[in-house]
């Protein structure tokens, strides 16, 4: 139909090549090169080796953002997949409010993280606290005053925000599940449980893989939740990997520096997605 | 789930509802109270409907020029990915050679970039042809954005026969008015898709526009929320019903469109 010496292929394609090169290939290439020098925004003076990627495993505050951001996400895809299959398996039990429960669960999703983040500040601050003085219950007090009650506040937020998308996730291959299959197992006597364990989960599984990595991608790249609720603080240390090279970035202007971060953030984000490309992989072939 | 189940998992999905509401009725009974309020007591109604704080908010969050900066600029940046994402995927599908196939791996392998590792020198490089402004977000917009779109154009692409394409093409239309009259209004159950899924990242986007067009009378709803939030931080009348006034535009459009709201982020993540 279209040959690639025609014109109009490459018409058709050229707005979104043009765009998509100067928005991401040129500055990824440039970004690579600049993590190699001292390159200061304005000009290159030398070419510094691979220095700034030895200082940046000598750097604690990045190390410490990293080993937090690991430590969150981990917790955090737990927590978002627990509820949301939970939520997913209440919504499709045929209960009167199914509908109204989804858009409930869903809502969260459509605001940004910015502001989410302003609210459950809020909470946590001025509820949590209101709570607990009034009962007396010290635990509820100072939240987001600790590196403790800041990582707890994160995971929190992010459960409520996300279970609802992973929902609608689990949601859709639920459904998909054939009736037929759930109705026979009713009849040999199995119980909700067994129903649930050896026949619903290994027909969705294929809902988990997807369900981990995208809360994995999320959570991992996490900057406006982090930046509005605890704003990484106390003291640095709820700051998060992509909150720290900004911070490197454009407040303390080490433009090199935290550009070689940003390549190994790179790095780490493409191994943990071409995982998920070679799972699925697998898995298609063995189906 | 058995009949004797019903009954606790539909209190369990009403409990859960409501624990999910509960930071939106906070926000909004809060929003209501006067500074005094807040300290004696957060959980209680407000002593009367006092619009007071929005009135104050409103006008600090210059809410009209902020909103129709934010609407501005998720239309036109959807309009543009929309149009040349549909357009680059029909070429991508209907020329199957090698060239065609690098392309696609591209744009799939741009997905994987995560946006902290190209933020620095592209901000230097627009920011050196004088480019941070709102054509130049839009344009970094259309190249972000670009990617997931053309995916997903590109499968249901791959299901329309090319016979369609050819018998057009017979009775004398050229390529362009193949593709604007004939396959594009076919594409029109994922062109909703694709821009559901951009309009919910480009309205709530922070990050770009925090770093591109990061001047008075520019900003759009997040970024104004952030300066907003920062003057107000020890003031939460205030800031709630900011708050409020913020997220309003999004929940009249979920109460219009949920269903398709809904089918279209579920498509986007399981594709």
């Amino acid at each position: 139909m279209l040959r690639t010496r025609d014109l109009s292929y490459w018409l058709f394609l050229a707005p979104v090549l043009i765009a998509l090169s100067l928005v991401v290939v040129v500055p990824l290439g440039l970004g690579v090169y600049y993590s190699f020098t001292d390159w200061n925004g304005i000009e290159v003076g030398s070419f510094v080796g691979f220095e700034n990627y030895i200082n940046v495993f000598q750097d604690e505050e990045f190390m410490a953002a990293l080993w937090f951001t690991v430590k969150f996400s981990i917790v955090s895809i737990i927590l978002i997949n627990f509820f949301g299959l939970s939520l997913a398996l209440i919504v499709t039990s045929k209960i009167k409010s199914s509908k109204l429960l989804r858009t409930i669960f869903f809502m969260p999703n459509l605001i940004g993280g910015l502001i989410l983040g302003f609210i459950w500040q809020f909470i946590f601050m001025k509820v949590f606290d209101g709570i607990g003085t009034h009962f007396g219950i010290e635990n509820l007090q100072g939240w987001l005053s600790t590196t403790e009650t800041g990582f707890w506040g994160l995971v929190i937020l992010m459960s409520w925000q996300m279970a609802g998308y992973i929902m609608v996730i689990y949601i859709a291959y639920l459904e998909s599940v054939p009736t037929e299959l759930i109705e026979a197992a009713e009849i040999d006597g199995a119980s909700p449980f067994q129903r649930l364990v050896y026949i619903i989960f290994p027909l969705v599984a294929p809902a988990f893989t997807v369900s981990m990595f995208l809360t994995l991608s999320n959570t991992f790249k996490l900057y406006d939740q982090n930046l509005s609720l605890t704003g990484g603080g106390p003291y640095k240390s709820t700051q998060m990997v992509s909150m720290e090279i900004f911070k490197t970035a454009f407040v303390e202007s080490e433009l090199s520096y935290a550009q070689a971060k940003a390549v190994i953030f790179f790095l780490i984000v493409a191994v943990i997605s071409l995982t998920q490309v070679y799972i699925n992989k697998k898995r298609e072939v063995e189906m | 789930m058995g009949r004797k189940y019903k009954l606790p998992v539909e209190l369990l999905g009403v409990l859960l509802g409501l624990l999910w509401l509960a930071p939106f009725y906070l926000m909004i009974v809060n929003s209501f109270k006067t500074k005094r309020e807040i300290f004696s007591d957060t959980l209680k109604l407000p002593e009367g409907f006092n619009f007071d704080n929005y009135i104050e908010a409103f006008t600090q969050l210059n809410f009209m020029q902020t909103f129709f900066n934010s609407l501005l600029i998720t239309i036109v940046s959807v309009f543009i990915i929309v149009i040349f994402s549909s357009m680059a995927a029909y070429a991508l599908s209907r020329n199957k050679s090698k060239v065609s196939t690098v392309i696609f791996f591209i744009f799939v392998a741009a997905m994987l970039i995560p946006f902290q590792s190209v933020m620095i020198p592209l901000v230097t490089v627009f920011g050196k042809f004088e480019m941070l402004n709102r054509s130049g977000l839009i344009f970094m917009y259309l190249g972000f954005g670009a990617s997931l779109s053309i995916f997903l154009y590109y499968g249901t692409l791959n299901s329309i026969p090319k016979s369609l394409d050819e018998a057009a093409t017979i009775d004398g239309a050229n390529k362009f008015q193949v593709f604007w009259y004939i396959i594009f209004p076919m594409l029109k159950p994922i062109t909703v898709t694709v821009a559901i899924l951009n309009t919910i990242w480009i309205w709530n986007d922070y990050l770009l526009p925090s770093l591109v067009i990061n001047q008075e009378g520019m900003e759009t709803i997040p970024l104004k929320m952030f300066f907003f939030f920062g003057e107000y931080t020890k003031q939460w009348h205030l800031a709630l019903a900011g708050l409020t006034i913020g997220i309003l535009p999004v929940i009249i459009a979920y109460f219009f469109a949920q269903r398709e709201i809904i089918k279209g982020v579920s498509e986007g993540a399981v594709k």
